[in-house]
């Protein structure tokens, strides 16, 4: 019975990390569904995001609830900031070249973050009560209950707005032809940007969840890579393959190192994509067109 | 109701030139699309009629010349600006939102007059509803019942036939309420029976929609009998203009192409070009 439990507590830690999983995928699919850019700078984002919240709360002494908010905006301007000045005047480049000036910019950023704050880990200061929390009788960490909370609220939420707002049906228009959205009145340059507003500020809210779980430091951006895996096994354009997939690999993840040994965990993570990308190329839930890079 | 729709615009291109590297696309070209008229612009592949479409609607900017829209310059406004201000275009390879119904497809036409915020939709109340309410109302009402696609509005786009997806792409056009429509080949690839009726379609959006049509063809049967007033390119220049007939009988334009007809002819021709 015992193990049963502890199964079921395993699978909750699995479920909150998942959700961050998940959160973290939603900044890719965004970005992506807009201006068919896989961002590969996502993960640093979040991480930058957590350095943030960190020299607001800590160093500048604000409330965490203030420096929270903060933070956000702080990763928001940034993704402004990267559209507009390196993105955009890409446009109409091939997509591996775009692809790899993201993947420059994380390693810009990862440098840049060592050179404030210096390459050591460091924690968050805590915001969240570690009052243990039970389900039943199984117990969960507070902070993975909050992330768990946080992350499906905002995918909740963008879900709605998908299907609801009229910029979400602009941006799902925009995504599929660019030129007939343009002629439709639909501003697509205004598209891209909150496109990578958004999905920034998505990534370092993430990054603060993660790093009041396991505290921050600059290559903490890895965690990136696993919410790839998500995107690419989801599909990179799909809300709801980003939520599954996350929640999936989370579990897996989770069980895995429980299980068979925290060693065991990226190569589950990757032999996952590997075979993913054998079956299905463009994703469980994504749509056939996606050029594969 | 914020649209721009009751009155036929007029356009006029002056002296537009345009260039890729090297290559003059266009070379000082110049014409008018009168208001209420059906103004056709035609001349063999590669003659620049796609690049002038593309600098009347704001993909191109013009190296040098005017596109003025009712007098008023709208050489710097963007596409969705010109959008708002009543300019509507189709595509030569049909532009639809793939995946989406052709209901949404002719509601995103209306993107360009619509107001709503943020807050308003998560509010999901007061004018977004009301926007909501009269676009139904008018699409239903008037486009579809129009264009006769009644049948097809909840199918996606991607499983209808050409003609079909010809046809929403005119009613996603429509429902822009433009002034001005600007049609890219509207019945390339079109049998008899489908050329026939949206030469219908485009009468009618003339006469009883009051919009000005600029349109590009091949089709000389449908030009012949719908245009109002030809325009030929050539190499990037206007080399002929007028009423269809006029346009017809003029001998530049049958050169331009179908050569004179005499190979000797034709050699000093290409000779002359290479020259040049």
């Amino acid at each position: 019975m015992s193990d049963f439990l502890f199964f079921i507590e395993v699978s909750l830690a699995g479920l909150g990390s998942g959700a961050l999983l998940a959160l973290t995928a939603l900044a890719f699919v965004l970005i992506y569904k807009a201006t068919r850019v896989v961002n590969l700078a996502v993960g640093e984002i979040l991480m930058l995001g957590g350095y943030l919240f960190f020299a607001f709360a800590a160093g500048a002494g604000l409330s965490p609830w203030l420096a929270l908010p903060l933070a956000v905006v702080g990763g928001g301007i940034l993704g402004a900031v990267v559209e507009r000045g390196i993105i955009r005047p890409m446009l109409g480049e091939a997509a591996i070249s775009v692809f790899m000036v993201t993947v420059g910019l994380g390693s810009v950023l990862v440098g840049f973050t060592e050179l404030i704050w210096g390459a050591d880990p460091r924690s968050l200061p805590a915001f969240i009560s570690t009052k243990p929390l039970f389900l039943g009788e199984a117990y969960v960490s507070r902070k993975i209950a909050v992330a768990f909370v946080v992350a499906a609220v905002v995918i909740g939420v963008f879900l709605m707005l998908f299907r609801f707002w009229r910029g979400g049906v602009a941006l799902r228009a925009t995504a599929t032809d660019q030129a007939a959205a343009y002629s439709c009145g639909i501003n697509v340059p205004g598209v891209f940007s909150i496109a990578w507003i958004i999905g920034c500020a998505t990534a370092a809210g993430a990054g603060i969840l993660l790093g009041a779980i396991g505290g921050i430091s600059p290559t903490m951006g890895v965690f990136g890579l696993s919410a790839l895996v998500v995107v690419i096994v989801g599909g990179l354009d799909s809300i709801l393959g980003a939520l599954v997939g996350g929640l999936a690999l989370g579990l897996i993840q989770s069980w895995t190192s429980t299980y068979l040994g925290g060693e065991y965990t990226n190569v589950v993570t990757f032999g996952i994509l590997i075979v993913a990308l054998m079956i299905r190329p463009y994703g469980l839930f994504g749509t056939h067109e996606i050029e594969r890079l | 109701m914020t649209g721009a729709s009751g009155s036929a615009a007029h356009l006029r291109v002056e002296d537009v030139t345009l260039s890729f590297g090297g290559v003059k696309a266009l070379k000082g070209v110049s014409f008018a699309a009168e208001a209420g008229k059906i103004t056709a612009v035609i001349g063999p592949n590669g003659a620049g009629k796609t690049s002038v479409f593309n600098c009347i609607s704001g993909f191109y900017r013009p190296s040098a010349g005017r596109i003025l829209l009712d007098d008023q310059d709208i050489g710097r406004v963007s596409p969705p600006k010109r959008a708002a201000r009543g300019l509507a275009r189709s595509f030569q390879n049909i532009a639809l939102f793939r995946g989406m119904t052709v209901l949404d497809n002719i509601k995103l036409g209306r993107h360009a007059h619509m107001k709503t915020s943020l807050l308003d939709a998560f509010l999901y109340a007061g004018r977004a509803a009301r926007e909501e309410e009269e676009l139904r109302r008018e699409v239903e009402e008037r486009i579809i019942d129009f264009l006769e696609i009644d049948h097809i509005r909840n199918q996606p786009v991607s499983v209808l036939s050409y003609g079909l997806q010809k046809r929403v792409e005119l009613a996603r056009a429509l429902a822009m309420q433009p002034r001005i429509l600007l049609l890219d080949e509207p019945v390339a690839g079109m049998n008899r029976e489908e050329t026939e009726d949206m030469a219908r379609f485009i009468l009618d959006v003339k006469e009883e929609w009051g919009v000005s049509i600029l349109m590009v063809e091949h089709d000389m049967g449908l030009i012949m009998d719908i245009s109002d007033h030809v325009i030929v390119l050539n190499f990037g220049e206007v080399i002929a203009s007028g009423q269809p007939a006029q346009v017809q009988a003029d001998p530049h334009v049958a050169e331009a192409y179908l050569g004179s007809g005499d190979p000797a002819a034709l050699m000093k021709r290409l000779a002359e070009e290479a020259a040049h």
